[in-house]
């Protein structure tokens, strides 16, 4: 808005992705393909050295979204302002070799897969380098994979060790190490710690917040687990069949959520100490083909869901600071009237 | 209120299985792999006990072990495994072929990868049926479709024609709930059902299996690495590390008085929204290697206080209060009873 202010590091506007589908009568080729609404007028912004995280069921198109933002896939429509400029308009064959694609990085959700099983730790973190950073197999370049690998808590002796050889928490450390390689300034964590145990979960939950303080990345974190998310995110993003349908500070979606659709995924995370609590989301999501574009996404399983969800699609409303969701009802308070249903 | 209602019904109940100082190995070209030793506990009807652990602790190898569905190169060396007071380690083959589906039952970890891809999930569960239920084909196709109502899957009629890729995830996880659960089992094993499923269905995929469990005679196992949905689900918890079951206490025992390091240090690892990410402490060190020499407590190379007697054998078990044991030389409590 304001002209004064840098633009930030991340700006997504109005991205939207649609897959064709199959056409259902071969016979009426010319008929417009059916198609999946995977990722929705989607827009937010991510500054340098915040880290957002991004929470949603499967299917929602948070992949979708990781894939555009990488710039893996071609977008439908909708601008990617990474630092002013818009990635968007460059294909997704071209930016394999694009400068940019150096500051935007990705850790997979398997370490166990996302590695490739003939190079050694070695070669996969040295690989980024020489791709993009302009090393030559040479002495220094041997030093910086071991200043990278020392910076992940890789002891050096396993560099030369294959993926097989390193356990669970090892390759993990190896995709991070590949990751930062090259000083990103964006890192995108897909699940990065859902294959892994609490034990080392932990481990690498403490290792990406001292890189991100020292290194000042900023992170989109993806995941499902909540519980995770909130250790390491300022701002959540929740998103609901490629809609955003809730942003805001982690500590006011987690103690004040507006949406409906929030407030089922923060009681359902398990509680010791309490019991369980009675789901308040029932049946499946509506389907992405095709979607009418007037009916909010979650009605039919909302416990609110009135004519007037029906008949207009609620849009992102500002619910207090940096604090927005798109509910006709997210002014009010839902516990009471559930508790009364 | 209703959880503590069910621990006092679980001590009158009767016991539904029981495994006893089982040990079991894996023959490998590079060594002896000890994965289960020592291993008793019991499972009463209409009860939930979790297995929690790091993954490589023998959970699901104890799982498959109780089924009998291991490998070749897997040997019981020791103890017994009695469904009802059948060991079901001395009984033929065939004999528990036919216990297998019809009187224990499993819910495999990944759905997507446990289903037929290319058979209609109604048929799948038809499969099932025609083992282990005599009677007419119609019979069967009613059954299958009462069934998939029962797990709650909307529209069973539609949904019987479904091919696997055609469900979602936590479609998927239901039919394999309804093969599991055709034959009327008296134990369900559930291995990590909800691994890779989000909270919401996570939710309803656990309340199904809760209470379906409560309906049916019925016990349950549930295998799980998430501390805090084994907390939630079952009434008593067994915690394995390493091949040994270090703790076993009703599930508000252990949250509250956990006296095995390693529980301890597990429980100290697990996010959950009462902790900062400072607070969350990482377990040092790796599970020890299975082959070869062990040491009689196997977590000795990881735990902050060893004695010297954490050298000598055997692994000493103490009961703190009944139903709580131990399996250490010093729990962490004062008033230990040995």
């Amino acid at each position: 808005m304001t002209d004064l202010t840098p633009p930030p590091l991340l700006a997504v506007q109005n991205l939207r992705k649609y897959f064709p589908t199959q056409r259902q009568n071969p016979f009426q080729r010319n008929a417009a393909p059916h198609l999946l609404h995977a990722v929705d007028d989607v827009s937010f912004t991510l500054e340098a050295g915040e880290s957002v995280g991004l929470v949603g069921e499967s299917g929602c198109g948070k992949s979708t979204l990781v894939r555009l933002l990488t710039r893996l896939l071609d977008p439908t429509g909708g601008a990617i302002r990474f630092e002013g400029k818009d990635l968007a308009q460059i294909p997704a064959r071209r930016f394999a070799r694009h400068p940019l694609r150096s500051h935007i990085q990705l850790v997979f959700q398997d370490p166990h897969d996302s590695l490739n099983p003939r190079h050694t730790a070695f070669d996969t973190i040295a690989a980024p380098l020489c791709q993009l950073g302009g090393f030559q197999p040479s002495a220094l370049l041997k030093a910086r994979v071991a200043e990278l690998a020392e910076l992940v808590g890789l002891p050096e002796p396993l560099l030369s060790r294959f993926p097989h050889q390193l356990s669970g928490g090892q390759k993990a450390r190896v995709g991070i190490a590949r990751a930062i390689a090259l000083h990103p300034k964006l890192l995108i964590l897909d699940e990065p710690t859902s294959a892994l145990d609490v034990s080392v979960q932990a481990v690498i939950l403490q290792l990406l917040a001292d890189l991100q303080a020292r290194l000042g990345m900023s992170y989109l974190f993806v995941s499902h687990d909540l519980n995770v998310v909130r250790l390491l995110c300022d701002r959540i993003i929740v998103m609901y069949l490629g809609q955003i349908i809730e942003m805001g500070p982690t500590a006011a979606i987690f103690d004040h959520p507006r949406h409906p659709y929030t407030q089922a995924l923060i009681a359902a995370i398990p509680d010791p100490t309490q019991p369980p609590q009675a789901l308040q989301l029932q049946g499946e999501p509506r389907s992405p083909i095709d979607p009418a574009p007037q009916v909010c996404r979650l009605y039919g399983r909302c416990p609110q869901g009135v004519a007037q969800c029906q008949e207009a699609m609620p849009l992102l409303a500002p619910m207090g600071e940096q604090h927005w969701a798109a509910c006709h009802f997210s002014g009010q308070s839902f516990t009471h009237s559930h508790s009364a249903g | 209120m209703i959880h503590s209602k069910k621990i006092i019904r679980t001590v009158e109940t009767q016991t539904l299985l029981r495994v006893e100082d089982l040990a079991l190995e894996f023959r490998t070209r590079s060594g002896t792999v000890q994965a289960l030793d020592q291993v008793s506990f019991s499972l009463a009807m209409g009860e939930t006990v979790g297995l929690v652990g790091e993954s490589g602790s023998g959970k699901s190898v104890l799982a498959l072990a109780i089924l009998g569905i291991l490998d070749r190169a897997a040997e019981v060396t020791k103890g017994a495994i009695a469904l009802q007071g059948i060991d079901l380690l001395k009984i033929p083959r065939a004999e528990l072929r036919q216990k297998r589906g019809k009187e224990m039952a499993m819910i495999f970890q990944n759905p997507r990868v446990a289903l037929n891809p290319i058979r209609q999930v109604g048929k799948q569960l038809e499969d099932v049926l025609a083992v282990h239920q005599r009677g007419p084909k119609q019979g069967r196709r009613d059954r299958a479709l009462a069934l998939l109502s029962q797990v709650r899957i909307p529209d069973p009629e539609r949904r019987y024609h479904a091919y696997p890729y055609e469900l979602s995830g936590g479609m998927c996880q239901r039919v394999m709930i309804a093969l599991a659960l055709a034959a009327n089992p008296k134990v369900l094993i559930a291995d990590e059902p909800t691994t890779g499923l989000d909270v919401t269905t996570q939710a309803a995929v656990m309340g199904l299996i809760r209470d379906l469990g409560q309906q049916g005679e019925m016990g349950t196992i549930l295998i799980t690495h998430d501390l805090d949905l084994a907390a939630q689900y079952c009434d008593r918890l067994l915690v394995m590390h390493a091949g040994h079951i270090v703790e076993a206490a009703p599930t508000a025992q252990i949250l509250r008085q956990p006296c095995h390091p390693y529980t301890t240090k597990l429980i100290a690892a697990t996010p959950d929204p009462h902790k900062t990410l400072g607070e969350l402490l990482p377990i040092a060190g790796h599970l020890p290697d299975l082959r070869g020499d062990l040491p009689p407590c196997r977590f000795r190379s990881r735990c902050d206080r060893p004695l010297p007697e954490c050298d000598r054998p055997p692994l000493i078990r103490q009961t703190i209060t009944p139903g709580h044991t131990v399996a250490c030389h010093h729990p962490l409590t004062p008033e230990v009873q040995p």
